[in-house]
């Protein structure tokens, strides 16, 4: 069982390039330059779309799986488990991106899904050299926090929004299953899987923590309209893993667009823009597998 | 190109006499080395066709509606017993034993019947002749003796020739089983790693091999990058293991892949049955059976390819399931890359080589050069640039012969033939 505390995304580059090779054999659209300096907020971006860009990889590959005469079980698991890996960690920090890009207004649009893959192929350390610091922005005086999250990206770059709205969308506003928010030595997150054991610890800010040990439990629907339609992309449910496995093995060959049934149905009445614009894609792609 | 000439195996009989290779079409082509001979003083042992046949064809599972290919996964031989061969075939659900044998010579001068065949009349015989045996030519032909069948519910990956030269071993996905090379209605489950829920899988079985020696000890490897090596005396099913295997990740190297990356595609004990080397993405890695906690040896065998990981991901490359050999002494070890390239790593020496298996770039009896991915930004002249590498070309299963430096290289569905100078 992998070790949750020491987690980093990126894979080390081997820098024996001198300067930025551009010349990538498998490069997909526009290169995305570095502003001057190292922008938290850019790279975070940049890396939530490629994380992003590849859960929907993942997505398409299983979903191919399902079509293919003989679907080779190793490969299944291997990108199953890829799958939930990226659902972890969005769930871990991904929250904290909508709340980045919801306060501080990222503006990505979607042409900027499409970067250079070397982007989530590279260490983040290496960038910069050292474990990234990122800074939080506390709540109780606007007290910046400097934390060392384990090299998780959890990069939150808070606008000038007051702090007091985001101690207050942590607090209650997470009910998109359950997720429970450990510091970085404890053990894995489950994914709506868990039933908590730990008591809901609001949201405490301890310093040099940015998640303190709380826990969201599938709460009351939506108390907020706003809110809820900010949290859209946090859905702990977005991917129904079970139904994707069980379907592997007890129904060998899915119809092309019973996949999207049941990923459509499993959401039940929740519905987002997001989880619909993503399915619009996988049906477009459908259509375009199937020759219709 | 045709699909169904795609090698799919290759491997040596024990005495390295023989070389079978099995392809995607369900068939077997034996070859045979030549003896040496005064006429022809430079074809030092040659390999030649010795036998060809049909091995699976094939089938319709009704039950689930799948087609079950007929691929030929791996092959291993029988030690041998008498004039005849035997080996081990086996696709993704039904294993074979072939017994191949050959007749160069023909008996002359029956009484009884005629040379077409016919019966003589009784009175027409009037003297009795001693039968001669006299040269034809040569007839090799491939007879199934057994068929191991319904015994696995996912894919064969493997299957492994014990010791003990009665039993065999075969695994699946999820499940690893002993047969008896005499017994084809039954076998016993030796390991089942199959969650109760298949939900939860999480983790399956990538390769399996018998110890050479201990023919109560076998190891399985994971998709997890681990090795379990377990004792058939401990218990019936062999759940938990004896030893396990595994290297503590590097955390400054996790990615996404890293799971992926880290999937065991081949194990393979050492003739001296001290190691096993492990095969993974992008290495290959040496264990000491004492030591669990990490291998003592690493070698990379591409390692440019690490930052090429997510497109790797996208064309599905990451998955490609090499395999690694050891040479007859132990000193040196073998496994394939992509462009048709193939790596040697001598274990003394700590030197390596990358040699490229192509009929541009070999004419009979020339010396391979040795080639260079450049990883630098300044491409030196012969150096291949990461960019320019043929991922469709990959060579997946090499085979080292038991005691000379030969080598069979399957390249596609081209097969590499490769010896040592002689001076």
């Amino acid at each position: 069982m992998r070790k949750r505390g020491s987690r980093s995304i990126y894979m080390p580059v081997h820098r024996r390039r001198k300067g930025r090779e551009k010349a990538n054999m498998y490069s997909k659209g526009t290169k995305r330059k570095f502003s001057d300096g190292v922008d938290n907020k850019a790279v975070a971006a940049s890396y939530s779309l490629q994380r992003q860009s590849l859960l929907d990889m993942s997505l398409l590959k299983l979903q191919l799986c399902h079509m293919l005469a003989e679907p080779n079980l190793c490969r299944s698991v291997l990108i199953a488990n890829t799958v939930r890996q990226i659902q972890e960690e969005m769930a871990h920090d991904g929250s904290w991106q909508v709340v980045t890009e919801a306060l501080g207004g990222s503006g990505h649009g979607p042409s900027d899904r499409l970067v250079d893959t070397e982007v989530l192929c590279q260490s983040l350390e290496q960038q910069d050299g050292g474990p990234r610091l990122y800074s939080v922005m506390g709540y109780d005086g606007c007290r910046e926090e400097e934390v060392v999250t384990d090299k998780a990206l959890c990069s939150v770059v808070v606008g000038d929004r007051s702090p007091a709205l985001l101690l207050g969308t942590i607090g209650h506003c997470w009910d998109r299953g359950e997720l429970r928010v450990e510091d970085g030595v404890s053990k894995d997150s489950g994914m709506g899987d868990e039933e908590g054991t730990r008591s809901g610890e609001g949201a405490k800010m301890a310093t040099g923590q940015v998640f303190g040990t709380f826990e969201i439990k599938n709460g009351a629907p939506g108390s907020d309209p706003a809110l809820e339609e900010l949290f859209s992309d946090v859905d702990a449910s977005y991917y129904d893993l079970d139904t994707m496995l069980t379907g592997m093995q007890s129904a060998p060959k899915m119809g092309p667009y019973d996949f999207l049934d049941s990923l459509a149905s499993s959401h039940g009445s929740v519905s987002n823009s997001s989880c619909r614009a993503d399915l619009n894609e996988l049906d477009h792609i459908m259509e375009i597998i199937v020759g219709s | 190109m045709c699909k169904a000439d795609i090698i799919s195996t290759v491997e040596f009989n024990y005495s390295g006499e023989l070389l079978a290779t099995g392809d995607k079409g369900g068939r077997v082509v034996i070859f045979q080395r030549e003896q040496e001979s005064k006429n022809r003083p430079h074809s030092r042992g040659e390999y030649n066709v010795y036998s060809t046949f049909q091995s699976h064809e094939p089938e319709f599972d009704y039950l689930k509606s799948l087609e079950i290919e007929e691929k030929i996964n791996k092959i291993r031989w029988l030690p041998q017993q008498n004039a005849a061969h035997s080996l081990l075939s086996t696709n993704d659900k039904t294993i074979k034993l072939w017994k191949i044998s050959q007749r160069d010579k023909r008996a002359e001068g029956y009484n009884l019947k005629d040379e077409d065949g016919r019966l003589r009349d009784p009175f027409r015989i009037t003297s009795l002749r001693v039968p001669v045996l006299l040269p034809m030519d040569r007839m090799v032909e491939a007879s199934p003796r057994r068929i191991f069948a319904n015994a696995h519910t996912y894919h064969i990956n493997s299957i492994s020739v014990n010791s003990d030269h009665e039993t065999y071993l075969s695994a699946d996905d999820l499940r690893v089983n002993l047969w008896h090379l005499e017994i084809t209605d039954r076998s016993f489950n030796i390991v089942d790693i199959k969650p109760a829920n298949m939900e939860e899988l999480t983790e399956v079985i990538t390769a399996a091999e018998c110890h050479p020696h201990q023919c109560n000890v076998f190891v399985y490897s994971s998709s997890k990058g681990t090795i379990r090596l377990c004792d058939m005396r401990a218990a019936a099913l062999c759940d938990r293991q004896s030893k396990f295997f595994e290297e503590p990740e590097d955390p400054s190297s996790r990615s996404f892949f890293s799971e992926i990356i880290s999937s065991i595609s081949d194990v393979k004990f050492s003739h001296s049955g001290r190691y096993m080397m492990t095969r993974d993405y992008l290495s290959v890695k040496v264990w000491d059976l004492n030591m669990e906690n990490r291998p003592v040896e690493t070698y990379q065998v591409h390692e440019y390819l690490r930052s090429k990981l997510c497109s790797l991901y996208e064309n599905d490359c990451i998955f490609d399931k090499f395999e690694c050999c050891w040479n007859g002494a132990d000193s040196a070890i073998m496994t394939g890359s992509y462009n048709n390239f193939f790596r040697m790593f001598d274990r003394n020496t700590r030197r390596d080589v990358t040699l490229e298996a192509s009929r541009e770039n070999s004419k009979p009896r020339a010396i391979l050069k040795a080639r260079k991915v450049s990883t630098g930004g300044k491409r030196k002249k012969d150096e291949i640039s990461v960019d320019s590498l043929d991922f469709n070309k990959k060579i997946l299963h090499t085979a080292w012969h038991p005691k000379e430096n030969v080598i069979a290289v399957a390249a596609t569905n081209n097969l590499y033939i490769f010896q040592d100078k002689i001076n």
